[in-house]
């Protein structure tokens, strides 16, 4: 069993303390309920997407540490990036989290490599996947909101 | 550890020797002892219900009911063995009132669609804001089938059942009132022998969901006087799979099949079927032989117990986890009844009870988080989730300071 300390890194408890783009986005041209009914955690992430890109992302909501952290960082990894780009990477998002043998390196995947950590703590897979589950169906789904069930 | 808690009574309580019936108990989790407080989820078992089962596997594997062989003869003995231990335990008059389940759930979906067969649209069942979702949701789904009413019991900040509500509950068309004995995300022990006076003058009959009061209380039906009253077996120190539903002889005659199939029936041909006696009608199919065994076992082995000596180790528990627990910045304990069995349902600032269970759990400490099965009583509360530690008579006073250190320790890393 790993360190605590590894899960609960520095980076991911400096977003959970002041988590980054948390605000409503009243022009956004998706929102979408992502809803963990096993602990409760809520989130609601916008996205603004124009011309293939996403201009501007964001999230309100509730959860634990790493859930909110997870959305925190979801939003500064995505900003900026193509639709293709951002689907890329919740692909390898989805990889590094939930597969025994993950073929995406954590090292390549900048601050969101802070989350590799999580994939020690089965229980907890879906705190940090339910941010990514959530954009992705922003980007592609036609759905309203996402749960992890 | 402090000499305030070396100085801590410990009565005549030899909860060392106790440990020594629960051998799962003195394993490591993740480098530290294990420090079972997760008991309202599930207890442990003792050693002798273990080899109950294993020895019924072992030598006395059988249906019951049919065969004349000597393996169906022992196992129907000892099955009905249990179910007159199970009799005796909550003192009913008769085993024709035990009724062999999976568990209170299933108990209570029972109740819900046999009982409730006789309820017609615009009957109206009384429920309570702190019920777990085993008492919510069977009787939703019989008010789509018929179209009854339900009314609630509103609780109060401390989390007990706001009584003064009660009298205006009852109505012409109230046809059952079904509560729990005691909550399982509060702990609340409500006052159930006046509410069922209260519900009985009213013509009423009552239903105790006994889950969480069981393990901590005598429970006698006769002097409760209730009419329903469910529980589980796993909760009770017995195996998972296997539970009971106490009914009043006179309701249960009256109630129709739950399930048909065998083991129920008494004669069948494709033009009528005559049903069994009390309580097999109720007990389609080959039940949980094994299991009721188990549970027989695990009463008895309760009954060996010095129950007031645990009764009184379990308040004194419940005391110091309060007291250790409110002394812990931020947090904030969520149900304050005056009478509660031992567990204590907490929030902590900046905390989500998620993480905590994380951070406990590597340190030995096994605690529930999440709602409890009890969505409604989270909303009371305008929380999302609550951690919930729930001793036994096992438990130790040093388990409970262990927990107040890592809570200290992890609202320091987090908050």
């Amino acid at each position: 069993m790993s360190e605590m300390s590894d899960l609960y890194q520095e980076l991911i408890l400096d977003h959970k303390r002041n988590p980054r783009n948390f605000r409503d986005m009243p022009d956004a041209t998706r929102a979408v309920d992502g809803h963990n009914p096993l602990c409760g955690d809520q989130l609601r992430l916008f996205v603004k997407v124009a011309d293939g890109r996403v201009e501007d992302v964001s999230f309100i909501g509730v959860g634990c540490a790493i859930s909110v952290a997870s959305a925190s960082m979801l939003t500064e990894a995505v900003r900026g990036k193509t639709v293709e780009e951002a689907q890329r990477l919740f692909a390898e998002m989805h990889d590094l989290l939930t597969s025994d043998h993950p073929h995406t390196d954590p090292a390549e995947l900048g601050s969101l490599g802070a989350l590799a950590g999580v994939h020690e703590y089965p229980m907890r897979v879906k705190c940090a996947t339910l941010s990514w589950h959530t954009l992705d169906t922003a980007l592609t789904g036609d759905e309203e909101s996402v749960t992890t069930e | 550890m402090s000499a305030a808690v070396l100085s801590t009574p410990t009565g005549s309580w030899d909860v060392e020797r106790v440990r020594r019936d629960f051998p799962v108990l003195g394993q490591q989790v993740h480098g530290h002892p294990l420090a079972y407080l997760d008991n309202a989820a599930t207890t442990q078992k003792p050693q002798t219900v273990v080899e109950a089962l294993d020895h019924y596997y072992h030598h006395d594997n059988s249906n019951v009911h049919r065969g004349v062989h000597a393996l169906a003869e022992r196992a129907t003995r000892d099955f009905e063995g249990a179910r007159e231990s199970v009799r005796r335990f909550i003192n009913a008059r008769s085993t024709r009132e035990i009724v062999f389940l999976r568990g209170t759930t299933e108990a209570i979906n029972l109740v819900a669609s046999s009982f409730g067969q006789g309820l017609r649209e615009g009957d109206e069942v009384i429920l309570t804001a702190m019920e777990h979702h085993a008492n919510i949701v069977p009787w939703q789904l019989l008010r789509e089938r018929t179209g009854i009413v339900l009314r609630v019991v509103p609780i109060t900040p401390s989390g007990e059942l706001d009584l003064d509500a009660l009298p205006g509950l009852f109505g012409p068309r109230t046809r059952l009132l079904a509560l729990t004995h005691a909550s399982n995300a509060l702990g609340t022990i409500n006052p159930v022998e006046s509410i069922i006076k209260a519900a009985h003058e009213h013509e009423v009959p009552v239903l105790l969901d006994g889950a969480q009061a069981v393990p901590h209380l005598r429970v006698d039906v006769q002097a409760l006087d209730c009419d329903f009253y469910a529980f589980s077996g796993h909760k009770l120190f017995g195996p998972t799979g296997i539970g009971v539903l106490y009914g009043r002889e006179r309701l249960l005659e009256a109630m129709p099949p739950y399930q048909g199939g065998g083991e129920m029936i008494r004669t069948v041909s494709f033009e009528k079927t005559t049903f069994a006696g009390l309580p097999h009608r109720f007990e389609a199919g080959t039940p949980d032989i094994a299991g009721a065994i188990g549970l027989g076992r695990a009463i008895e082995y309760l009954e060996s117990l010095d129950w007031e000596g645990a009764m009184a180790h379990e308040a004194r528990l419940l005391d110091h986890a309060t007291e250790r627990l409110q002394a812990v910045p931020g947090l904030r304990i969520i149900g304050q009844a005056h009478e509660k069995v031992p567990l204590v349902s907490f929030v902590m600032d900046d905390v989500h009870p998620h993480d905590m269970g994380t951070i406990l759990d590597h340190r030995g400490l096994a605690v529930r988080a999440g709602h409890h099965c009890a969505m409604p009583v989270m909303t009371f509360y305008r929380v999302p989730a609550t951690s919930r530690a729930s001793m036994a008579f096992y438990n130790t006073f040093d388990e409970i300071d262990r927990l107040a250190e890592a809570l200290r320790y992890a609202r320091e890393m987090l908050a």
